[in-house]
């Protein structure tokens, strides 16, 4: 068929009543609507993914408003001193969240110590050096980390760790005891060398959390670093420089947002990680400057551990204590998703 | 910086510049210009690895030295990093023979980079390895898949007790929260990708806040709300719930993130062709993320069944094999290894290592299935599915086909037949080419 013969039997004019368009004359079809008018299905579908997405953040507020309510019972009663007091009696009504939020903090600091140089190590060497299998290999590999589950990671920290690192911990202490941190010692001030006064310390507890959020950090920093653009990596090697001249000069700087923001996604996790945790430390309620010293706390292993003798009293106590771990949490993260959003180039979101 | 700018200008365009009175841009005779050698970014040389495996030979030789010889120095992590330290050294210093000074660098952080990798693989790999070798012990019995802890007092043996009651009950509670997660989870991703707006992008916030809920507290919520105030007795449900909290944002950020994958072009095509939103999302937008969905949900269930803490405060500790999710405790698979290695008892820790082995063998196959599923991005098809695609359209084609000749048949041709009949022409020939 020809295009003349076409074009021949449109010009030419409908002799059946069939609807065919003629774009001469505009009045024979009726005019268009470019409103677009549901259908039933699609009506129904709207409000059912919006009474879905209602449903979800329904469950999500009420955590929230939840936490808040039953602990402000807790929080009238300690008021400011609640985040000053070391002790944890709710019954004497003299308790407070100093103590275990600096275990929280020492066990976090050390976790991030150990996580970030190894997290930043694998996402530039999954970016730029690993190729093809073995780069996929490390990705699966880093994916896989964060499935296994917390308790195997604590097994192995109670059960293998505790006797590889303390060798470590007393050699620490032995030749850098002169600084505060390092330094184990008795109350009297006298150097502790047996390896039952390194057992169950922040140090163990912070190794075992820093190896759980690797995979966390790992994943953030390898999707900021691969973004960085071809041209300025193209451009590094053309004027000569060699490969980690190019990591320094371009992924690094492009990646910064992804470095700043996923080292605090696992800062995030790691303050937040109960069992491994639990299953680790020897539980005190005092601040414990000696890192490597026998003895801390963290928010949520005081949650593990009291939930269960807790009057109504002590609960909303626990859940005061629980409401400030979730507000750092939060902020943490919030900041950290910010940044990484704000150093995306471009319209991309997430 | 005058190099890059003389290479781009043309020989005409310097005498105009000269012409008018500027300086003229000197231009390097391209032929006689020497050339460097080219410089490697990738791949590694010969001389490279033998530096590796001479410098490592190196290291272990010193430290060796060091800790049987020369010094009193002792203990397993204090040779590694004598070693380590060592290699570096020797590394470095053989590379600078050949080498200036920032290939030197360059040499010595690719090795540490790999070095962090090799240190993360390692570690990985040892965790799971010590679980399972461990686990050794109490695998090979089984009653102890068979047998609940029931009748098993903490002095018992190892041929009596087992853990069905762990395995029945982490099933139930991952079923549970599967049934909610699920739909839940889908539906509110469709929301946020299809629907839109000023509230589906709070509700994103929203369930972006709610990764950061610590797992306790998840815990402790679902107990206070649920098991102090409702129902006042632990239950299977009542975890259930609690790895729900857990697991919601996790699926809703995953599926999210598939869903705005699927290319807008197919969306577009099907509403050109007159079809409907939730035809659209029914026929075109789900089947083409099927996979990604169902990667989504498997890596949530991963996580969800290796939860301790939040079920920790609400399943509560049994021995029993309890089948009734809304009475009375019901305890899981990661519950039991906590409870049994808190005891002293060495048989109760080799249950422990064996429970633990199970779990993680369990997340293990979870994973590698969400690999298989998932394995390709939206719309690739496996083989076979691309088989049947095309079974199916060839069926289509045939039926076009009869009822063009049916059309064809009719006495009277009508105009507007003659431009349908061509196309199906065109994929005719093409199909039997």
């Amino acid at each position: 068929m020809t295009l003349a013969s076409l074009v021949a039997a449109l010009n030419e004019p409908p002799d059946t009543g069939a609807p065919v368009l003629d774009p001469a004359s505009p009045d024979s079809s009726p005019r268009r609507l470019l409103v677009s008018r549901p259908s039933r299905s699609d009506s129904l579908f709207r409000s059912v993914a919006f009474s879905a997405g209602g449903i979800t953040v329904a469950i999500m507020l009420a955590v929230g408003v939840f936490l808040s309510i039953r602990a402000s019972d807790a929080l009238g009663v300690a008021g400011v001193n609640f985040l000053f007091e070391q002790d944890w009696s709710p019954e004497s009504k003299k308790f407070g969240i100093a103590s275990v939020l600096f275990g929280t903090i020492t066990i976090a600091v050390i976790a991030m110590c150990v996580a970030v140089p190894l997290a930043l190590g694998t996402a530039l060497l999954i970016s730029e050096i690993a190729q093809g299998l073995m780069k996929s290999t490390l990705v699966t590999l880093v994916d896989l980390m964060a499935a296994v589950p917390s308790v195997v990671f604590g097994l192995w920290g109670v059960f293998f760790l505790q006797a590889n690192v303390i060798p470590v911990a007393t050699w620490i202490s032995l030749y850098f005891g002169w600084i505060p941190l390092f330094r184990v010692a008795d109350a009297s001030g006298h150097a502790l060398t047996e390896a039952s006064a390194f057992t169950s310390s922040a140090f163990i507890a912070g190794i075992v959390v820093g190896l759980m959020v690797v995979p966390t950090q790992t994943s953030v920093m390898r999707e900021a670093f691969s973004q960085a653009p071809i041209g300025e990596r193209e451009a590094a090697f053309a004027l000569g420089s060699t490969r980690w001249g190019m990591i320094r000069s371009v992924v690094l700087p492009f990646g910064r947002g992804g470095i700043i923001g996923g080292t605090m996604l696992g800062l995030g996790r790691a303050l937040g990680e109960t069992i491994a945790v639990y299953m680790i430390i020897s539980p005190i309620f005092t601040i414990n400057w000696q890192v490597l010293k026998t003895g801390t706390n963290s928010v949520s292993a005081l949650i593990a551990l009291r939930y269960g003798e807790s009057s109504s009293f002590g609960l909303s106590a626990l859940m005061a204590a629980g409401l400030v771990l979730f507000l750092i949490t939060l902020i943490i993260n919030f900041t950290a998703s910010s940044i990484v959003a704000r150093s995306r180039s471009g319209a991309e979101s997430d | 910086m005058t190099i890059t700018q003389a290479t781009t200008i043309t020989p005409a365009a310097t005498r105009s510049y000269a012409m008018s009175g500027r300086p003229a841009t000197t231009i390097p005779a391209p032929e006689g210009a020497p050339i460097g050698p080219r410089r490697r970014v990738r791949g590694a040389r010969l001389d490279d690895r033998f530096n590796v495996i001479g410098a490592a030979a190196a290291g272990v030789a010193v430290a060796v030295l060091l800790f049987g010889w020369v010094s009193p120095l002792s203990g397993g992590v204090g040779w590694v990093l004598v070693a380590y330290l060592a290699f570096l050294g020797f590394y470095a210093l053989l590379v600078s023979f050949t080498s200036d000074a920032q290939e030197v660098k360059d040499r010595l952080m690719s090795v540490l980079l790999s070095s962090a990798g090799v240190l993360l693989f390692g570690a990985l790999v040892f965790v799971v390895a010590f679980t399972l070798v461990r686990g050794q012990e109490a695998l090979p019995h089984p009653n102890f898949f068979t047998q609940s802890m029931e009748l098993a007092g903490p002095l018992d043996g190892l041929d009596m007790g087992g853990i069905v009651h762990a395995i029945l009950g982490t099933l139930m509670q991952i079923s549970m929260a599967l049934a909610i997660t699920i739909p839940l989870g889908i539906t509110t991703a469709l929301f946020l990708n299809e629907v839109g707006g000023r509230f589906a992008r709070f509700v994103r916030t929203i369930s972006d806040a709610m990764t950061a809920l610590p797992s306790i507290v998840a815990g402790l919520f679902v107990y206070s709300a649920i098991i102090v105030l409702i129902t006042h007795q632990r239950s299977g449900f009542a975890a259930a719930m609690a790895i729900t909290v857990m697991m919601l944002p996790i699926v809703i950020r995953a599926s999210d993130i598939v869903l705005r994958l699927v290319a807008g072009n197919l969306r577009e095509a099907a509403y050109a062709l007159g079809s409907t939103r939730w035809a659209t999302i029914w026929h075109v937008v789900l089947p083409t993320a099927r996979p990604g969905l169902a990667t989504a949900v498997i890596l949530g269930t991963a996580r969800g069944i290796g939860e301790t803490s939040p079920v920790l405060l609400t399943s509560g500790v049994t021995a029993v094999t309890n089948l009734n999710p809304f009475a009375g405790p019901m305890i899981s698979l990661p519950l039991q290894v906590f409870d049994f290695v808190k005891s002293p008892e060495p048989t109760m820790i080799a249950r422990g290592f064996g429970t633990a082995a199970v779990l993680i063998l369990l997340v293990l196959t979870l994973f590698a299935l969400a690999r298989v599923v998932g394995g390709k991005g939206p719309g690739q098809l496996s083989p076979r599915h691309e088989q049947r695609v095309l079974l199916a359209s060839g069926r289509d084609l045939q039926r076009m086909n009869v009822r063009n000749d049916l059309a064809a048949g009719d006495p009277s041709p009508r105009p507007e037949s003659l431009p349908t009949s061509s196309p199906t022409d065109l994929t005719t020939k093409e199909t039997s080419s």
